[in-house]
């Protein structure tokens, strides 16, 4: 094999990152992406390693479709694909998938993602097969009764807006019951996209108590805000211009109306970048949440009692996005601008910047219980601002609300099993010779 | 002030003088319609695409007759019969509304935003006629001129909304019309129709809830009652119609607890015996007819303002 120098210097070297979630579209839904453009678009943020979600068409339910998304990826050559299969048989939420079989074939952990396991009895039998093996169940918490008809976060903005509200409760209660049956069975489970202040003190109580759970959040969840949905573009950290504010510093875009506040310069906010409101880019389950509930995130993050940052990464072909809020699909193109959306936390302090790299290799590896491999490794420039365009994107999914937007921090080399399979930026970075 | 919006979608950002000169504008469209022949000039030539994609009589009917009063061509793209039926996405029927070439699209929309997704994608002016539960902002302004009319200054007036407030885009542009102007407004109305957050303390400037409708209305100068539909009551949100009318309906016993006069108005279609009895319906408080044809004004004003030739001398 042909072997490469790199001059990194300058450049944060550090592990691979590992996705605990991304969605890769194929088969079936190949216009919003696919295993070769997803893994490859990995790469371009970061990961060397994502693991594939199953609600795919057909859903990942049989040992010859997880064998055949492993022999896809393979071809790719892009990030390793892990493969996740269902809990269920065709995800429909009524009978156990072969999960033995399926973790033989190569699946790595079992989900119904994009939906909870909603019938309590049977997300309890799952823990306890589970057992077998230790296999890991990954879970959509989120009580369906309670999320129903509603597309954004549920508050002052939706009832702004006019829009069907997704409360807190509906992820907190799931969260309860989840921990619960966890505890009863003493399965492995692991709470993917966690996204409100209560989920998290439950999470946090019940690590306490022993029970074996993890969770992972998302980099949106831990930059936006459901003030998005209504048109502001200002992360969390730059609310309200003072950094850091543990009150909660004023919506970019108030509903306080009365005819002394009108038209009234706000004195210490720099003017957030407007944006139309009701763009489906911001739509995402879960919806973008409070501030409060994101400091909650980072809280979790600092405390360790969130594992991992894992994208949630969900393509959407324009179709899906172009239409009225109500009807677009859920998801945010988040691969490639997941380490500048968590760099930006870090920047103001909310978290030191080891923890966050920690919680992008090193705690999904143990989610998954998997080594960290010396041989797939990363080099970051920290500093490098890159705007966000649908041309940069690798990904087939444009569908973000950072379109337009100048990001800080980008990854200008990315090596798999030895391999530079993506570089970009690296200064130097050209081969310096076969030794 | 010089006017410099291009559409109308949301009152939520309009300044005091904005609402003002709507209002303003509307007086002179009041007396063009009470002129012998109620035609003016100052949209001739210009075409006014009404685009209902979820059924309303009463305000398509309103809009269509303030573009003919001010010489614009109308067309009509209604939901039924048309495309928008059949599936056609929104995305096709702007690119259509774009080709057609209308100087201004009015718009009614079952999903809260789309008229910001029509602004987007054409040159049109919109209006945004209802989208969802979000906002009908001409019928904020109309009710703002139609109380305006009735009380004088709304300056420390205090006007009750009871109703259906979570689903009701009229709430919204109410309350976004007449607080600028000075108004308090006192919600009411079950738990279950009130947005949580409202229910829960962020009410928005300028306005409170109480859900005891006798307190609220003691005292108020003015009350406007909502459209109950009857779904919710299916949706699980209210335990029976007949609960909702004893305890939110809106009775002359009721309606007394205002000041003397204080008036009584509905966005109609009103469901008589529900939310409003029959004799406060159509009793001497009523300015529901007032309403009806203060929207026709309204509706007006907003055309010319956006892209009117500046005369309303009889043609």
């Amino acid at each position: 094999m042909e072997r490469r120098e790199l001059e990194a210097r300058g450049f944060l070297v550090t592990p691979g990152f590992i996705d605990l979630h991304a969605h890769l579209r194929e088969p079936g839904f190949e216009e919003s992406e696919t295993i070769a453009s997803g893994s490859r678009a990995a790469l371009r943020g970061g990961f060397t390693t994502i693991c594939a979600m199953p609600n795919t068409e057909p859903a990942i339910d049989s040992p010859g479709l997880v064998a055949e998304v492993v022999a896809r990826a393979r071809a790719a050559r892009g990030a390793r694909v892990l493969p996740i299969a269902t809990i269920t048989r065709a995800r429909a939420g009524r009978e156990l998938a072969d999960l033995i079989e399926l973790a033989a074939a190569g699946a790595v952990a079992f989900s119904d993602d994009g939906s909870p396991v909603d019938d309590a009895r049977l997300f309890r039998h799952a823990l306890e097969y589970a057992r077998t093996g230790d296999l890991l169940i990954i879970e959509h918490a989120q009580d369906m009764s309670l999320s129903r008809n509603g597309v954004m976060h549920e508050g002052a903005v939706s009832a702004r807006l006019g829009l069907p509200g997704i409360p807190s409760a509906a992820e907190e209660v799931a969260v309860a019951r989840d921990i619960a049956i966890a505890e009863m069975t003493g399965g492995r489970l692991h709470l993917t996209h966690i996204s409100t202040r209560g989920a998290i003190a439950s999470i946090r109580d019940a690590k306490r108590r022993g029970v074996r759970i993890t969770c992972d959040v998302t980099p949106h969840h831990l930059s936006m805000t459901d003030d998005w949905v209504g048109g502001s573009r200002a992360f969390a950290w730059e609310r309200g211009g003072s950094l850091a504010r543990e009150d909660g510093p004023a919506p970019v875009r108030s509903i306080d109306r009365s005819p002394s506040s009108r038209s009234r310069p706000s004195l210490e906010s720099p003017p957030a970048p407007l944006a139309t409101p009701y763009d489906s880019a911001t739509k995402v389950n879960p919806p973008l949440r409070s501030w409060s509930d994101v400091r909650a995130l980072w809280d979790g993050l600092a405390d360790g009692t969130v594992d991992g940052i894992a994208t949630d990464h969900a393509p959407h072909a324009s179709v899906k996005k172009e239409v009225e809020f109500d009807q677009a699909a859920f998801g945010i193109s988040g691969l490639e601008t997941a380490l500048s959306l968590v760099l930006g936390g870090v920047s103001v302090g909310w978290c030191d910047r080891d923890t966050v790299i920690r919680a992008l290799t090193s705690g999904p590896a143990r989610v998954l219980g998997l080594p960290i491999r010396d041989d797939d490794w990363i080099a970051i420039d920290p500093d490098a601002e890159w705007t966000v365009t649908p041309e940069a994107l690798v990904s087939l999914g444009k569908n973000t609300p950072l379109l337009g937007r100048r990001l800080r921090g980008r990854v200008v080399c990315a090596v798999v099993g030895g391999e530079v399979r993506y570089e970009g930026g690296l200064r130097g970075a050209s081969p310096v010779g076969s030794r | 002030m010089r006017w410099t919006r291009r559409h109308v979608l949301d009152t939520d950002d309009w300044s005091t003088e904005e609402i003002q000169a709507v209002l303003d504008t509307t007086g002179a469209m009041v007396e063009v319609l009470s002129r012998p022949v109620r035609r003016a000039p100052p949209l001739r030539g210009r075409t006014v695409v009404l685009f209902f994609a979820e059924s309303s009589t009463r305000t398509r009917v309103s809009f269509e007759l303030a573009a003919r009063t001010l010489s614009a061509d109308v067309v009509n793209i209604s939901a039924s019969g048309s495309s928008v039926e059949k599936g056609e996405s929104l995305y096709d029927t702007v690119r259509t509304l774009q080709a057609l070439g209308g100087d201004v699209v009015v718009m009614r929309h079952g999903s809260s935003g789309a008229p910001y997704f029509v602004s987007e994608r054409t040159d049109a002016a919109v209006i945004n006629a209802g989208d969802g539960w979000h906002a009908h902002p001409t019928q904020g302004l109309l009710d703002a001129y139609t109380l305006r009319a009735a009380l004088g200054d709304l300056a420390k007036k205090r006007i009750v909304i009871v109703g259906d407030i979570v689903h009701s885009r009229v709430a919204r542009s109410d309350i976004n019309a007449l607080v600028p102007l000075g108004a308090t407004i006192t919600l009411s109305g079950p738990p279950t129709l009130m947005p949580s957050a409202w229910r829960c303390g962020q009410t928005p400037a300028g306005t409170t809830y109480e859900p005891d409708l006798d307190r609220a209305l003691d005292g108020a100068d003015g009350v406007i009652a909502l459209r109950l539909q009857k779904e919710r009551q299916e949706g699980g949100l209210l335990p029976s119609l007949r609960e909702y009318t004893r305890v939110w309906g809106l009775t002359e016993a009721r309606v007394s607890l205002m000041r003397p006069g204080a008036p009584v108005m509905h966005p109609g279609p009103m469901n008589e015996g529900v939310e409003i009895d029959a004799d406060v319906a159509h009793g001497a408080r009523s300015l529901v007819e007032r309403q009806v044809t203060n929207g026709v004004a309204v509706r007006m004003a907003l055309l010319y303002l956006l892209v009117g030739t500046p005369t309303l001398e009889a043609s």
